[in-house]
């Protein structure tokens, strides 16, 4: 069932709507009381989710009968942003991912957010999908904040992601929809696949099988699921952050999540003007590449790529 | 004065985007003033240039104190003032956002970090701040507050009004909140605009800050006793929302004082032209804020009353 769960008057004869596809089994079992949320589009550049949404609802509304408990689907809480491509809250210039808990006292973005935050919560988890931005490709990934490692690292596991990136707590990120839902006690993954206006098919047929697999864990789906993989957990091994100290457009010599020697050759900066290599960028040390430049153009502190340095993984 | 870049960024096409400050006096590091840190912040900027010219004059009559030092730094992100952009011209991301910064990261966490480096260690900081809300504000100045500041240095300025704000998780990597960290006394000054300049209420910024450094022994000028200032928290500011969206039309400004039940504005139907919607004042107070763009939506933030 659809449902308009917030919503604003635009300035001329529109409103802007959030939308909820609530969908519930109907399982001869005992109900199981359970929901999980799947939440997507809080950046209008990030689509993959868009894809991983449609395909989880295609499958459960074709399966009911094998769904115990409640799937919400909320494909786009940043509306306007996606349908202009813009990656913040158009005419704010806001990032919706920087104004949770949000406050009916607040704008018409505050007053959007906590409407969301109240539909929400309370559910037994919510999956909060991203896809990096334009600039970077991220394999799929589950980010936790240390804080909440020790509750979430279970449920991760069961996404079929090739890897958990627990990073360490930082203020600012206090303003998140996945902070603010797991502070008041509603258990939210933040997933990160892919690349910026893209959809990338294989990666989100990985989570939505993920997904599947999460809801047979918490006794909601009695249908089939896939054979999982086992992600790589971050734990006490160190990111290494590799940024252009040149300006110029990357070319990568690696693939994507490959392992990688200390020193071994990533890619060069060209000085588009000349043909010279301005940088020869290198891997700072052995490790996996996980994130990696898909934009070209660079400039100074421009991020290359992300490894998870320690030891390969092969 | 002394003209100098403090930080350069280097990019495929274009020329190098200098970061240029202008240094007045020797000796302490006594005050510093940031402008545009947005690609939209003219005012900011322009409040900036005039406080530069104003600032060569006294230097002329010898009128910087001795043992004195004053850094001012009109704009930090001309790449995307010149392309009209409010954030950085490649990924968007807000320089304001990115303190105290860092020399390895990204590339406006190193611009961030590149002036950063250059503006520590001074005694008061302002930086001239803008706000994401479209409309008219009363000049005033802003204080974060953390462990380290002291509201009455605020009253030097002599505006009419200092606001204390609590910081927000988001605030923490403002450049505000990071100078107060590293020890540098640090306001936020608001005049009437950002993306047009405002002639009456960017004097009245210069003022406030020539008013200032007089009054802290930093130069010497002639500059009028400004006003007795009020300082205010967050919970005397009230909100007025919009019920409804359409075309707004005011019955008042700001700085005007009302009593409750004032008319404030009609809002219409923006096809058919009926009145939909009347809002009146709820309370006592002076209009600190209103929204000055003609269409709204609903619960936009119309107005900001300061409750009497």
């Amino acid at each position: 069932m659809t449902t308009v769960i917030a919503s604003a008057g635009l300035a001329v004869n529109e409103r802007v709507e959030i939308r909820r596809n609530r969908i519930t089994g109907k399982s001869s079992k005992t109900p199981s009381g359970k929901r999980v949320c799947i939440v997507t589009g809080t950046h209008g550049d990030e689509l993959e989710g868009q894809y991983v949404c449609a395909d989880t609802a295609r499958i459960l509304n074709e399966n009911l009968s094998q769904l115990n408990g409640t799937v919400d689907i909320y494909p786009a809480i940043n509306p306007l942003g996606i349908d202009s491509i813009t990656r913040g809250i158009p005419l704010f210039d806001l990032d919706m991912n920087r104004i949770f808990p949000g406050t009916s006292e607040g704008t018409m973005a505050e007053s959007l957010a906590m409407d969301i935050i109240s539909d929400i919560s309370g559910a037994d988890i919510c999956i909060d999908i991203h896809s990096s931005n334009i600039y970077l490709k991220e394999i799929p990934q589950i980010r936790i904040n240390e804080i909440t490692a020790d509750e979430l690292i279970p449920y991760a596991k069961m996404l079929n992601c090739d890897f958990i990136w627990i990073h360490s707590s930082a203020t600012v990120l206090e303003s998140t929809l996945a902070f603010s839902l797991n502070t008041t006690g509603t258990k939210t993954l933040v997933v990160e696949m892919g690349v910026g206006m893209r959809i990338t098919k294989e990666y989100c047929r990985q989570l939505t099988a993920g997904i599947f697999n999460m809801l047979k864990n918490l006794g909601m789906w009695e249908g089939d699921v896939e054979t999982i993989r086992t992600p790589i957990i971050s734990g006490e091994r160190t990111v290494e952050f590799v940024n252009s100290d040149a300006d110029g457009f990357f070319v990568p010599c690696v693939e994507h999540w490959v392992d990688i020697e200390k020193g071994e050759h990533i890619g060069d900066v060209i000085d588009p003007l000349t043909g010279r290599i301005a940088e020869r960028v290198t891997a700072p040390c052995c490790g996996r590449i996980f994130t990696l430049r898909e934009f070209p153009i660079v400039y100074g502190g421009s991020l290359i790529a992300r490894i998870l340095g320690g030891e390969h993984n092969a | 004065m002394h003209k100098q870049v403090l930080y350069s960024i280097q990019s495929p096409y274009r020329q190098p985007m200098d970061i240029i400050g202008f240094r007045f006096g020797k000796g302490e590091k006594a005050m510093c003033v940031v402008g545009a840190m947005r690609g939209n912040e003219i005012q900011q900027m322009y409040v900036c240039s005039r406080l530069v010219s104003r600032l060569k004059e006294l230097e002329r009559e010898g009128s910087i104190c001795n043992g004195k030092e004053i850094m001012i730094i009109p704009c930090v992100n001309y790449y995307s003032m010149n392309i009209g952009k409010r954030f950085w011209t490649m990924d968007n991301t807000d320089i304001n956002r990115m303190f105290p910064g860092y020399d390895m990261g990204e590339t406006t966490q190193r611009i961030a970090d590149g002036l950063f480096k250059e503006i520590q260690g001074f005694t008061y900081g302002v930086q001239l701040a803008s706000f994401y809300q479209q409309g008219d504000f009363l000049p005033h100045v802003k204080l974060m507050e953390t462990d380290f500041t002291n509201h009455d240095d605020m009253t030097d300025f002599g505006l009419p009004y200092a606001f204390v704000r609590t910081p927000r998780p988001y605030d923490t990597t403002t450049l505000n909140y990071n100078w107060q960290v590293w020890g540098t006394k640090a306001f936020s000054l608001y005049t009437n605009a950002t993306d047009n300049i405002d002639e009456s209420s960017a004097k009245i910024a210069v003022d406030a800050i020539i008013r200032f450094m007089v009054r802290r022994g930093i130069v010497r000028a002639s500059v009028n006793s400004g006003n007795l200032t009020e300082i205010i928290g967050e919970e005397r500011l009230v909100q007025i929302h919009s019920p409804i969206s359409g075309i707004c039309k005011s019955y008042v400004k700001t700085g005007d004082e009302l009593r409750s039940g004032d008319l404030l504005c009609e809002i219409s139907d923006p096809l058919e032209g009926d009145v939909i919607s009347k809002i009146f004042s709820p309370i006592n107070g002076t209009v600190f804020f209103r929204y000055n763009r003609p269409l709204e939506f609903e619960k936009s933030v119309l107005y900001k009353i300061i409750k009497l």
